[in-house]
């Protein structure tokens, strides 16, 4: 018994009601964006809730937009952005983080999760200019995992102190030890010029 | 009078000699710790007199890396965390939680259980509103209307106490279950207090709603329209206080929200009163959905038949052997959770509440991400306050109900 198992008390009965949809939504992006779907993984063949698109990190943007704005997709509701560490990868080729954004469509009411794998070190493009929502997220995420976004005008830490050392979210983050700082910060001016 | 004037800069600007603040730039910092700021937040702003021309916000002082324990507590040691989130609605994060958990291990959970559940989530939405409206009216000067609500807010805390012996960090639920059965007569407490509580909100709308002093700050202040609300993925009370029809219950139904009649109130303008009613109105909406509930509330069992996440009974493990070692072993190394994801919504106080959780076939979760809407509606106070007047922000702050706990998280 896992995900699949179908509980209709708890969003079971949303993989058949949108099975057809996501069917039609999926083949409609394969041949949209050909060449930069990875792979996808359909709820019922893996154990997940909504269909996973794997995007690659250059076309990103691209497929977010489209599924902003096209007839038919219509997800417009940022759920949540956010993203997976893996732990260090032997050799640098091998992808290490998972970016994850959760979308939700108030026209269909349903949701899809896109993900962009990537290697230590890589940078990938703000989602920004498709929702303004994205920018306190997207920080936490460089905060919290050290992933940089390109774009982004104001990529500073969030959650910890700007001095803090490490991104805590990484597997290889050491669970004891302690960073204090006492001194208050000041008033960023240059925040507010 | 207005008159030219240059500056040594050699810039040139209309001035006004008479006019004291006409002219004058002002930096302030607010927070973290100030009364107005409902927890440990910070504001900087610079002000052309009262106005706000800029801002940027802060958090992260009360940051306890609960997605980081999440990774490294077992899934049933993870529910006193969740307590910890939204602090105002404690009870509905152990609800999301533990439907999360279950979703991942296709755990049906009994009628009762369920029930019971809603009722809590229920319960938790009018006081987290009753706190809400409450603590905006006291910061624009209201006093008695939050007394009326705090002491209905009180009383409701007594039916979560009468639950699990606790008021703010409950603890509830269980995976695959609840810590302990309501007491007898619970449906009837909670048909007292909805009658109690329907008639306190009759009292506090005619006390606030139609005053004129609470109509000039509120009306047509910090307005945050559709478009601006969907940009920056606004949810609950606050997005449809802009119009946006969306509500999870109805929308994507979990528990048995499908076989619940109740409607969903919308207002248009998205400003504070618009929020303030929209709440108030949900708060009527909740104690019609928990009237429901006690109707159908009906005995039976409230633990699931999984036999992988039941807490076996103190008297098997007192009196056996394997009751024992299976004592041991559920709360020494947990439950294994099979391996996939999901991402498990509940419609909150608040807005959207979610439990992004990654297993990879062990007691702990791979990632466990938190969504917490107040995350989503802080980031929105600075851009909402820009051009408004200082004391027009901690109406804004307290009307989109910002709980640090589960920003910080």
């Amino acid at each position: 018994m896992d995900i699949r198992t179908p509980v209709a008390n708890n969003y079971g009965d949303l993989a058949t009601k949108f099975a057809d949809t996501w069917k039609s939504q999926i083949s409609r992006l394969q041949t949209k964006f050909s060449g930069a779907i990875e792979e996808t993984r359909m709820p019922g063949e893996f154990p997940v809730d909504v269909p996973i698109l794997y995007v690659k990190k250059d076309s990103i943007i691209g497929v977010l937009s489209f599924l902003k704005t096209e007839q038919g997709f219509d997800y417009g509701f940022l759920a949540d952005l956010t993203a997976i560490d893996e732990g260090p990868q032997e050799g640098s080729s091998v992808p290490r983080f998972e970016m994850v954004y959760n979308l939700y469509s108030l026209s269909t009411k349903a949701r899809i999760r896109v993900k962009v794998r990537l290697r230590e070190g890589e940078e990938i493009s703000t989602a920004i200019p498709v929702w303004q929502g994205a920018d306190w997220a997207e920080r936490e995420v460089f905060d919290m995992f050290g992933i940089k976004f390109t774009g982004h005008p104001d990529l500073r830490r969030i959650l910890m102190a700007d001095q803090w050392q490490g991104h805590p979210l990484r597997k290889d983050y050491p669970l004891r030890g302690y960073q204090l700082f006492t001194e208050p910060d000041p008033i960023n001016q240059s925040l507010l010029d | 009078m207005k008159q030219n004037e240059t500056l040594p800069s050699g810039i040139s600007i209309e001035h006004d000699p008479d006019d004291l603040w006409s002219d004058s730039r002002a930096y302030v910092n607010i927070g973290p710790t100030h009364p107005a700021m409902h927890g440990a937040f910070r504001m900087c702003a610079r002000l052309n007199g009262e106005t706000i021309e800029k801002s940027y916000c802060e958090f992260g002082y009360t940051h306890r890396a609960k997605e980081k324990l999440g990774e490294n507590r077992t899934y049933h040691q993870f529910v006193v965390y969740t307590d910890r989130l939204n602090y105002c609605s404690a009870i509905q994060n152990n609800v999301t939680y533990s439907m999360a958990v279950e979703r991942l291990m296709g755990i049906e959970v009994p009628e009762r259980a369920i029930w019971i559940r809603m009722a809590c989530a229920e319960i938790a939405r009018v006081i987290d509103h009753l706190v809400c409206v409450g603590i905006n009216a006291v910061d624009l000067g209201a006093f008695s209307f939050f007394l009326y609500g705090f002491h209905q807010r009180e009383e409701g805390y007594m039916l979560i106490e009468k639950l699990c012996g606790a008021r703010l960090t409950t603890s509830y639920t269980r995976i695959g279950g609840l810590m302990a059965d309501a007491p007898e007569g619970w449906e009837r407490d909670i048909k007292a207090w909805v009658k109690k509580t329907r008639a306190t909100i009759d009292e506090m709308d005619t006390l606030l709603t139609n005053n004129k002093i609470w109509k000039q700050r509120t009306v047509g202040v910090a307005i945050f329209n559709k478009d601006q609300c969907m940009q920056y993925s606004f949810s609950g009370p606050s997005a449809r206080a802009a119009g946006i029809d969306m509500d999870l219950r109805r929308d994507q139904p979990c528990m048995f929200y499908k076989d619940i009649e109740f409607d969903v109130p919308i207002a248009q303008n998205g400003d504070v009163f618009d929020r303030y009613a929209v709440r108030m109105a949900e708060i009527r909406q909740s104690l019609n959905i928990l009237t429901q509930i006690a109707d159908r509330m009906k005995k039976g069992p409230i633990w699931s038949e999984d036999k992988r996440t039941r807490i076996p009974d103190k008297e098997v493990v007192h009196n056996t052997m394997e009751g024992l070692i299976h004592h041991f072993k559920f709360f020494m190394t947990g439950f294994d959770v099979p391996e996939g994801e999901a991402y498990t919504q509940f419609e909150g106080s608040n807005g959207e509440a979610g439990f992004y959780i990654v297993s990879k076939g062990s007691p702990r979760a791979h990632r466990m991400r938190i969504r917490g809407p107040s995350f989503w509606h802080y980031q929105a106070l600075s851009p909402m306050c820009q051009g408004e007047k200082i004391g027009d922000m901690v109406a804004a702050l307290g009307s989109i109900n910002i709980i640090a706990g589960e920003i910080d998280r």
